[in-house]
């Protein structure tokens, strides 16, 4: 057993102030049994967020098993409704070898569970599944020792099952997990090496179970940060500029003052009126007489992208080969081509939301969050307290998709709750929601790539500018090819209103302009695309297997593009895992308006632990992203926002659902990849592909708008 | 202040509103039914729907003082007796949800049609929640619990 003095304060650092925390306080506050606390310290990531990092810190995970063999697993981990409320029961379930059904989860209260950077970019299987499941395989390991001093049975000759384990010799001989904990306080803390179960010895992992959360969820009980209702709680509202950067110049707060009941606060930059109804607040701020100074700034949605060219001046290379003078030489046909992509928003159906209490000297904070932990620490220095005075809680998140990383809401709450002495509620409006967003980034890219006489690809040059790098490197068989990320330089703020990681950050725009670019190319060389991009991916079996799965399934028959029959194909990676759409749409050539049909996407993304919930987040990735590919876009006028609800920016709805399949690869002897995101990064693309098959109009600027399809028919 | 009296899931209920202030202020702040969302507080995505009188309504765009003497059922008011509405218990076997919060309304616009419209088609479907907005992409589902939901209903109503 490895007991590491180093991991013991990692592990506890979160948990109170690591001075005071002893192993009888941990005990007292988890409370009694056996109690497994592993940790991870150097875990290489695959991809993603962590890419370029050699560990991801704090990476642990504590369980606990009860006198009544009931588990506890205490996870930093949050529910955002992509369901590892579902999965990571699944796995320690599996590896302790109890029934699911004996496993309560304690997610994200910041005093109980163990530190962890946040819930994003398809980390909670990829990364923690792992330690959780090491915690559980350690944890049995020291059940079945307890186990033969118990029996007097060597360890070989034990087996377990359903928490009870039995001489395999004599099976009057048998004893529970509940009976081994009784009466102890054991705390083992472990890292390192400890052997996970082999696919053939899963019982519960790999099988599709239906969510655990969704029974709460259908009744109304389940609680999300603005159902936290607490005695003398009021509703808050800030006063908010017209727009970004915008600085306050006078204010009378006089009219705001004489509503009855009303509290209103000034406090520096923050303007806020509470009331025990939010409606009450609503009145006293629509009664604030307030004059602002705006920032003067010439810039829209549509020159956004001649001033991303423009600042764009720094460079850096993410990958290369060969030699690109050499691929033109080569080439019979020149592409150049370039691509555009708005911002876009997040509008998960929860706007940003926080409940905060200053309770005995501790601030209390229910938070629609993905970061709880880092959240924790951001309260604490706005309101000026220490750490682990702060307390997060656990609670229901809407909907997150990387727009809740970030938590203003959480520090204003905190920072009312503070200055008023009162519970205080802040419920962002939607209009709060859009202005205050880490959008997606507008980014203007360019590919130039060429074809010989053969119909090979000669080289390839891609440049993303303002985007991101993530995936931005092609995985197809080119000889000559560079692919370029440029931006501004360092401290160089160039987006008008704050931008962050939106589902699949960067991939999604990426993805489109590369698939785009390789459609373009085969309809040029006369081959269908599907055969072109498989006579490129010679090197890449995985991607091709992904490709020809999804063919098959969807029923696609050769035919180079344009075809006329609205068929659209577009291949990816995230996180590790290898991703194909396929779609059928059909264009009103009259309106422009583009309904899709069908959908398909296939995916090997290694290890599945809940079949259902990865093809749950795949169809939900499918129509998340017909939303970006056909109409969202954020409108702007200098640092002013011109989307203010969803009357001005519109996601998908019932109408425009297509029938949808969902498949996966089997590989669950690999380990798992990302999950959370895969097929939204093709939606642009396979959506632009399909409708350049039904009519020959090749769009590159998303969404693809009944606008944009017209004035593109008109060049047809 | 004006005090209203009205049925909230069969109960009498009389509660203080300000003549401004909507049904769903009403209900989640002041009768602690906060099962019932704010969404976009416009009447555009239909996190906050309810029955009044038999119809599914936005509450963030009722005046609290319309439902005065009307019948209002939200969500917590669906299941009977302890045991699930067909159509949360069709939302629960197809998991036809995620982050569950666009949920409620879901459920209660759903159950708005269902009461004019027992057995609906697809696209009888599509029209009624067309307006109800899901941000996860959990619609295909939600149209099959719906039209599964109607069907078990009917043949509870004629044996």
């Amino acid at each position: 057993m490895k007991t590491d003095k180093q991991y013991n304060e990692r592990l506890f650092k979160s948990m109170g102030n690591p001075h005071e925390i002893d192993r009888r306080g941990f005990m007292k506050r988890i409370g009694g049994g056996l109690v497994v606390a592993f940790s991870i310290g150097e875990l290489p990531l695959r991809g993603g967020i962590f890419q370029g990092r050699d560990e991801a810190p704090g990476v642990n995970a504590y369980l606990r098993i009860g006198e009544d063999g009931r588990v506890k697993l205490y996870v930093g981990k949050v529910e955002l409704g992509q369901g590892p409320i579902t999965s990571l029961p699944m796995e320690l379930a599996d590896e302790l070898d109890v029934k699911l059904e004996m496993v309560d989860m304690i997610m994200a209260d910041t005093d109980l569970c163990p530190w962890n950077e946040g819930t994003y970019g398809s980390l909670s299987t990829r990364t923690f599944g792992e330690v959780l499941r090491k915690a559980a395989a350690r944890a049995r390991a020291l059940l079945l020792e307890m186990a033969a001093r118990e029996l007097n049975v060597a360890v070989e000759n034990l087996e377990v099952n359903e928490g009870v384990v039995t001489s395999t010799s004599d099976s009057s001989l048998s004893i529970t997990y509940a009976q081994l904990t009784r009466g102890k306080e054991i705390l083992e803390t472990s890292s390192g090496k400890v052997k996970m179960k082999k696919r053939s010895e899963f019982k519960i992992m790999g099988k599709p179970r239906l969510r655990v959360d969704s029974t709460e969820k259908v009744t109304g009980k389940a609680k999300y940060a603005g159902d936290i209702q607490l005695p003398g709680m009021l509703q808050a509202r800030i006063l908010r500029p017209p727009s970004l950067g915008a600085r306050l110049t006078s204010v009378d707060l006089s009219a705001a003052e004489a509503v009855e009941g009303v509290k209103v606060v000034k406090d520096g930059d923050l303007v806020a009126v509470l009331h025990p109804t939010r409606h009450m607040a609503e009145v006293a701020l629509g009664l604030i007489k307030a004059e602002w100074e705006e920032e003067e700034l010439d810039l829209d949605h549509d020159s956004i992208f001649d001033l991303a060219l423009k600042v764009s001046t720094e460079s850096r290379t993410l990958d290369s080969a060969g030699d690109l003078s050499q691929g033109e030489k080569e080439a019979d046909q020149i592409f150049d081509v370039t691509y555009k992509d708005p911002y876009i928003a997040h509008s998960p159906m929860e706007n940003h939301t926080a409940t905060a209490v200053l309770e005995d000297g501790r601030m209390k904070v229910w938070a629609s969050c993905q970061t709880p932990y880092p959240t924790k620490e951001n309260v604490a220095e706005e309101v000026g307290m220490e750490v682990n005075d702060v307390q997060l809680l656990p609670i229901f998140v809407g909907g997150g998709f990387g727009g809740k990383i970030y938590n203003p809401q959480a520090l204003e709450a905190a920072r009312l709750a503070k200055l008023t002495g009162k519970p205080v509620q802040l419920v962002y409006s939607r209009e709060e929601e859009f202005m205050y967003d880490r959008l997606r980034p507008a980014a203007l890219l360019k590919i130039k790539s060429g074809l010989d006489k053969e119909g090979r690809i000669t080289h390839w040059d891609f440049a993303v500018h303002l985007g991101g790098g993530r995936e931005a490197p092609h995985f197809y068989d080119i000889p000559n090819h560079r692919t370029r990320a440029l931006f501004p330089p360092r401290g160089t703020d160039s987006h008008p209103f704050f931008t962050g990681a939106w589902r699949a950050p960067s991939v999604n725009t990426n993805s489109f302009a590369r698939e785009s670019q390789i459609d373009i190319m085969a309809a040029a060389a006369g081959v269908d695309p599907l055969e072109f991009r498989l006579r490129h991916l010679e090197s890449n079996p995985r991607m091709s297997h992904v490709l020809k799965m999804g063919a098959e399934h969807f029923g696609w028959t050769p035919a180079k593009g344009p075809s006329g029959r609205g068929y659209g194909m577009a291949a990816g990676v995230d996180v590790g895992t290898d991703v194909v759409v396929f779609i059928e749409v059909e264009v009103d050539k009259t309106t422009g308006y583009v309904q899709v049909k069908r959908a398909l996407s296939c995916q090997d993304m290694g290890m599945v632990v809940n079949p259902q919930g990865a093809i749950i987040q795949a169809e939900g990735c499918m129509l998340m992203g017909l939303g970006y590919a056909l109409r969202e876009e954020i409108q702007f006028e200098g640092r002013k926002m011109l989307t203010r609800n969803f009357d001005t920016y519109s996601i998908t709805q019932f109408n425009m659902v297509p029938e949808l399949e969902a498949l996966l690869v089997d590989s669950q002897d690999e380990i798992p990849y990302g999950g959370g995101e895969p097929p939204v990064v093709v939606m642009g693309a396979v959506v632009a592909n399909a409708v350049f098959d039904a009519t020959g109009a090749r769009i590159t600027r998303l969404p693809l708008t009944p606008e944009r399809v017209l004035e593109a028919l008109k060049s047809v | 202040m004006k005090t209203i009296q009205f049925e909230l899931n069969g109960e009498t209920t009389r509660v203080s509103v300000m003549p401004e202030e909507s049904l769903l202020g009403a209900i989640r702040e002041q009768l602690g039914l906060t099962g019932t969302k704010f969404g976009c507080g416009s009447g555009y995505c239909g996190s906050c729907t309810v029955i009044v009188d038999g119809e599914a309504v936005r509450s963030c765009v009722t005046p609290a003082t319309d439902v005065e003497g009307s019948a209002v059922l939200t969500i917590e008011g669906l299941a009977k007796n302890g045991s699930l509405h067909p159509l949360q218990d069709e939302f629960v076997k197809l998991d036809a949800l995620q982050c569950g919060y666009c949920t409620p309304g879901m459920i209660m616009n759903a159950y708005g049609l269902l009461l004019s419209n027992p057995e609906p088609s697809r696209e009888e479907v599509v029209i009624a929640m067309d307006e109800n907005l899901c941000r996860c992409g959990a619609h295909t589902r939600i149209i099959q619990a719906i039209q599964n939901a109607g069907k078990r209903m009917t043949k509870i109503a004629t044996p």
